[in-house]
């Protein structure tokens, strides 16, 4: 007990000795440089990080208030999500972007009890995109449920619209992520009148030689992959072993990263994944990264990953982080916002050309308002696809719509569901 | 003869040689046991360490880079030479060596003759360490490991078996597979040679046998330990070469350690060539079972099926396949 | 000088055989317990909760656990994850299907499910021995992992497979759920732990706790001296699987919230119990709660020291921290190779004769 006392004090003197500054906008980053998802967490944290540094180096803050990012590890572990989570609520942190579908899914009743907005861009619960059942989780500019549907739809652009008769084979991350386009997968096959193969595999999915046999066997049309970490390296490694052709090969925007293809070299060439934001460094925002951050030697990281996908994902969630503080510093008419002014700020956060080019994002992602009802956005996404030859993903496809239609039904099935287990009731939106 | 049954022929097949690659993470765990008796719970984190290093050695990356970055504000990465990959290879069994001479002098020589579960949890120990100084030493990222082994489907056999069946494509190896199997023969029957006809083998045996008695006739126990530990990472290396080969060198390749348990348990764990007949059991089995059941319960049943395959066969043997009788006296 | 029996005179076998024979260890427990149930609420913060308290708590159901079946009837177990899985599946199943039951029973029976899981996976233990019977409780670890994540059945069909957990109170109190404040929480796990640590205590050595122990150190010899190895070994898994799915359940009902199965009771978790009663101390009640508290306590003060305190970046902090707590275990071992408990007994042993050692 001895010991145990002395961490207490000693962890007491700690958790005391850092004080609110006031004066500052506190971005909390749950993040991930070390676990088995270390080499993904990386960038997309620098990422973040960056931007807000450049955010303070160049424009002195948002609306003159200096922000600050703390940055707490969670090794893509919940519990210690959870400890993130409750060291840094006390700071005045706005907004929580935990980059963990399963930290997301246990902060999802926190941050409403706390009045804290979250953010999830590109992950998540789906169902969240209900904004009058979930007041304060945000999932735009995209979902899991809009990614699938997407998927379905570039494979019909491919297949001249008629994909009757064809097999889509899914091939998931065995865990709660993996399963979430099942349903809209299922919904879709009804709807279009393909078949639907599902391939689990198992974390951390270094071996994949069933499933793909089966693949090989089976001869399905299209692969699409929900997958993760080392699963996406070795899938593409099989796939590209068993002679699959890349082009029908299409992950899902967390399969589809630099980290995924480079391992399994040249045979990768051609794979496609979906996206929604843009690839490379051709935006004026990069010249400021690398004239205020990088050069400066500010950079969160050695600067070497700034405008790979994931490096790109973590500054376009900050710098939508940032519009929304905007939004609240303008809403409230104060500089200094509390988590529940940010909130209203992410709800009424609208993305169009006009704001994205004064801030450097011109085309970088997709427009999209974000409202009471409707906190997940249009859903846009594009396809990308690797070139093995030049190592860079080219954007081949505009930002596509998913089929809303067949979506809104299961979020209103499943937030209603969710709503009537934990006796919420729905705001009014009107 | 129809084309599932092809189908299935490839799937044992390929059932063999995944389970060959399970038998060279198994092999670390048995060398280890066999002559100190020590379930080594970082035989896992050690092939990743070797690959780690190895990737680091040919790509010339400067060892703790982030760290002396962070302390010194400098912006250091690699040296700008890569090495030829048989120079590297060699470098990185010297430093898997060193490693095996500091466990020894630091850590093993002061547990001789303590409990196995406390040898036991020295290596959950040493696993904890080698996480952090691995990650630390070469950082956490992706790293693309080439030694000049062929990947993909051997085409010859594919287009010489293709029709032999309706609807049946030809034979699907993996070229890496083979190879894998190639060398985990040659690794085994090099370690057999090693342990039956060197000086250094024979004493390894007698050590295992009854280390005070080796100890009585002059065997320096502390020069086996460190002996043996080399020799684990060896087998870590390989091992973590061919999966490294596979998926890229990257935190997960320690817990292909994993795989190697039930490998472990059905074979016996001081048997080597149970290691690779009970890798190969493994390996069958669960393809097997996930190509034929598989489909009807959902999939993904590979884990726990290895699991449970293994237990079968302990029920019958409790000892393992190829483990030493369990005598018991009162 | 005043740590002794000395002049502390017992009267009755009751007294002699009382589990704090030394007046002020004695003092010291009822201190503890003091602190615990009447100071520490009044302080407690939601990070102490959440992030210290509760995960320390419900760990140290799950190595008092362990330890009646590893450290006191030497069966190795690895599935700790998976039997910690089925207390959160029933827990989850009895809440949703009868919301009125008290959260205790809902608890309780948790345990008692598990349990029975635990005899069916405990029943090759009479066959498979030693190292080899950790295949029979890794078979159960990763097929119940696969189970709850496969049959929709167990998470209620809902999309993702996750759980979450329904807001429940005890005493008008709210316990799990959002809303549920951190003294409410702390005070309900205290409840359960003290009471299953003293039912420990009491079992272990008692008569079901000495059979164990024979069958521990020779499994053999105690057959011939009439300890009954079936019923042993099989209560043994029982009684430990009952603890583990205790924990289980209020690690996802009131500490978590929403559980993925693979994610939060994947074979991690199951090394993690193993270590925390092997640091601790096999074989003792107060080694699983040091042990707790090191797994538990310990990356936590680390990361406030390296990344709150020195400022330092946190991967580099992340990646020290393992070094750290890895160098620290093997010090530990080289030091006192039978865990913390046993550090602890050596230095009371010192204690009792200081300052007059001879």
């Amino acid at each position: 007990m001895k010991l145990s006392k002395l961490a207490l004090v000693a962890a007491a003197a700690i958790t005391a000795a850092s004080p609110i500054l006031a004066g500052e906008l506190v971005f909390p980053s749950l993040s991930y440089r070390t676990g088995p998802y270390a080499a993904n967490g990386t960038p997309v944290a620098d990422g973040f990080a960056d931007y807000f540094t450049l955010l303070n180096e160049r424009d002195g803050g948002i609306g003159g208030v200096m922000t600050k990012v703390i940055e707490c590890e969670t090794g893509y572990s919940t519990e210690k999500g959870v400890e993130c989570y409750e060291s840094t609520k006390g700071e005045g942190s706005l907004v929580y972007m935990p980059l963990s579908t399963g930290i997301t899914y246990q902060l999802i009743p926190k941050v409403t009890a706390d009045d804290i907005p979250m953010l999830t861009t590109g992950y998540g619960r789906t169902s969240a995109a209900n904004g009058a059942v979930f007041s304060n989780v945000f999932n735009f500019p995209a979902n899991y449920w809009q990614g699938a549907s997407v998927a379905v739809n570039h494979i019909l652009d491919q297949e001249n619209g008629d994909i009757k008769g064809k097999t889509i084979a899914l091939l998931y991350h065995n865990s709660a992520y993996g399963k979430e386009p099942i349903r809209t997968l299922e919904a879709l096959a009804e709807k279009h009148g393909f078949d639907l193969t599902l391939l689990p595999v198992d974390h951390p999915g270094q071996e994949q030689k069933s499933q793909w046999l089966q693949i090989r066997r089976e001869r399905p049309d299209y692969v699409v992959m929900w997958g993760w970490g080392v699963m996406n390296q070795v899938a593409i490694q099989e796939a590209a072993n068993i002679k699959f052709p890349m082009d029908k090969f299409i992950g899902i925007w967390w399969s589809g990263s630099e980290n995924d293809v480079i391992p399994a070299g040249a045979a990768a060439d051609g794979y496609k994944a979906l996206t929604f934001h843009a690839v490379g460094t051709d935006f004026p925002v990069f010249e400021d990264i690398q004239k205020y951050v990088v050069d400066a030697g500010k950079a969160a990281g050695t600067g070497e990953n700034v405008g790979t996908v994931l490096y790109n994902r973590g500054m376009y969630g900050a710098m939508l982080a940032a519009e929304a503080a905007k939004v609240a510093q303008k809403m409230h008419g104060v500089a200094e916002i509390t988590p529940s002014q940010m909130r209203d700020g992410l709800e009424n956060l609208v993305m169009n050309d006009e704001i994205a080019a004064a801030i450097g994002f011109g085309g970088f992602g997709p427009n999209f308002e974000v409202s009471c009802a409707n906190h997940g956005g249009p859903g846009l996404a594009a396809v990308q696809q690797w070139d093995a030859a030049n190592q860079k993903w080219n954007l081949i496809t505009d930002f596509m719509a998913p089929d809303m239609d067949v979506i809104q039904p299961l979020i209103d099935e499943d937030s209603a569901a969710y709503a009537a287990e934990n006796n919420i009731t729905p705001r009014d939106c009107n | 003869m129809s084309a599932d049954f092809y189908y299935t022929i490839e799937v044992i097949i390929n059932g063999l040689m995944t389970g060959v690659l399970y038998s060279l993470v198994a092999l670390g765990f048995v060398l280890i046991f066999k002559a100190s008796g020590v379930f080594n719970y970082a035989q896992g984190v050690m092939a990743l360490f070797a690959a780690l290093t190895l990737v680091g050695l040919q790509n010339g990356q400067i060892p703790f880079a982030p760290l002396i970055n962070s302390i010194f504000g400098t912006n250091l990465s690699t040296f700008g030479w890569t090495l030829p990959t048989v120079v590297a290879i060699v470098l990185a069994l010297g430093v898997m060596v060193l490693f095996a001479y500091l466990v020894e002098r630091y850590i093993l020589r002061y547990l001789v003759g303590q409990d196995p579960v406390i040898l036991f949890m020295a290596t959950i120990g040493l696993a904890y360490f080698m996480e952090g100084f691995g990650d630390l030493m070469w950082g956490a990222d992706i790293k693309k490991l080439d030694v000049g082994l062929p990947q993909g489907g051997n085409v010859w056999l594919e287009s010489a078996t293709e029709g032999w069946a309706e609807g049946f494509y030809g034979f699907y190896i993996d070229n890496l597979d083979i190879w894998a199997t190639f060398i985990a023969v040659v690794l085994v029957i090099g370690l057999m040679v090693f342990s039956q006809y060197t000086k250094t083998g024979r004493a390894l045996r007698a050590v295992a046998d009854d280390n005070q008695a080796a100890m009585s006739v002059g065997i320096s126990l502390r020069a086996i330990w460190v002996i043996v530990w080399s020799l684990a990472g060896f087998v870590a290396l390989v091992a973590g070469t061919m999966w490294g080969a596979k998926s890229g060198v990257q935190f997960s390749l320690s817990l292909i350690a994993l795989k190697a348990l039930p490998v472990l348990m059905l074979g016996g764990f001081t048997s080597i060539p149970g290691a690779i007949v009970g890798g190969m059991i493994i390996g069958v089995g669960e393809k097997l079972f996930e190509y034929s059941i598989g489909p009807m319960i959902g999939g993904a049943t590979e884990n726990w099926f290895a699991y449970v395959l293994a237990l079968l066969f302990l029920v019958f043997r409790p000892q393992g396949l190829f483990g030493e009788k369990i005598i018991e006296r009162v | 000088m005043f740590y002794r029996e000395a002049g502390d005179f017992k009267t009755s076998y009751a007294a002699d055989s009382q589990t704090f024979p030394i007046r002020l260890d004695r003092y010291g427990y009822y201190t503890t317990l003091a602190i615990a149930f009447l100071f520490v609420p009044l302080v407690i913060s939601d990070y102490w909760a959440n992030a210290l308290l509760l995960p320390f708590l419900i760990w140290a159901i799950a190595s008092l656990g362990l330890n009646i079946l590893s450290g006191y009837c030497g069966q190795i177990s690895l599935g700790t994850g998976g039997f910690m899985a089925v207390g959160a599946y029933s827990s989850y199943k009895l809440m949703t299907a009868f919301p009125d039951l008290n959260l205790f029973i809902v608890i309780l029976l948790s345990g008692v499910i598990t349990a029975a899981v635990g005899v069916l996976f405990g029943l090759p233990s009479l066959r498979i021995k030693g190292f080899y019977l950790a295949v029979a409780t890794l078979a159960a670890q990763f097929f119940l992992v696969w189970l709850f994540n496969k049959v929709p059945w167990f998470y209620n069909y809902s999309a993702s497979g996750q759980i979450s957990v329904p807001t429940r109170s005890v005493f008008g109190y709210e316990v799990t759920g959002a809303e549920a404040n951190s003294e409410a929480k702390y005070l309900f796990i205290l409840v359960i732990v003290v009471l299953l640590a003293y039912i420990a205590r009491n079992l272990t050595r008692g008569r079901i706790g000495r059979s164990w122990m024979a069958i521990r150190d020779m499994d053999i010899a105690a057959e011939i001296i009439g300890v009954n190895p079936l019923l042993t070994k099989l209560t043994a898994f029982a009684i430990s699987s009952f603890y583990i799915g205790i924990a289980g359940a209020l690690f996802f009902s009131v500490y978590l919230g929403a559980v993925e199965v693979g994610e939060a009771f994947g074979i991690q978790k199951s090394f993690l119990v193993q270590f925390m009663i092997i640091i601790g101390g096999l074989g003792s009640i107060f080694g699983s709660f040091i042990g707790a508290a090191f797994m538990v306590m310990m990356p936590v003060l680390l990361k406030n020291i390296m990344v709150g305190q020195l400022g330092w970046a946190t991967d580099i902090a992340a990646h020290f921290e393992l070094v750290i707590i890895g160098g620290l275990i093997i010090l530990f071992l080289i030091l006192e190779p039978h865990g913390l408990a046993q550090l602890w007994r050596l230095t009371k042993e010192k204690l009792r004769l200081w300052p007059f050692p001879h």
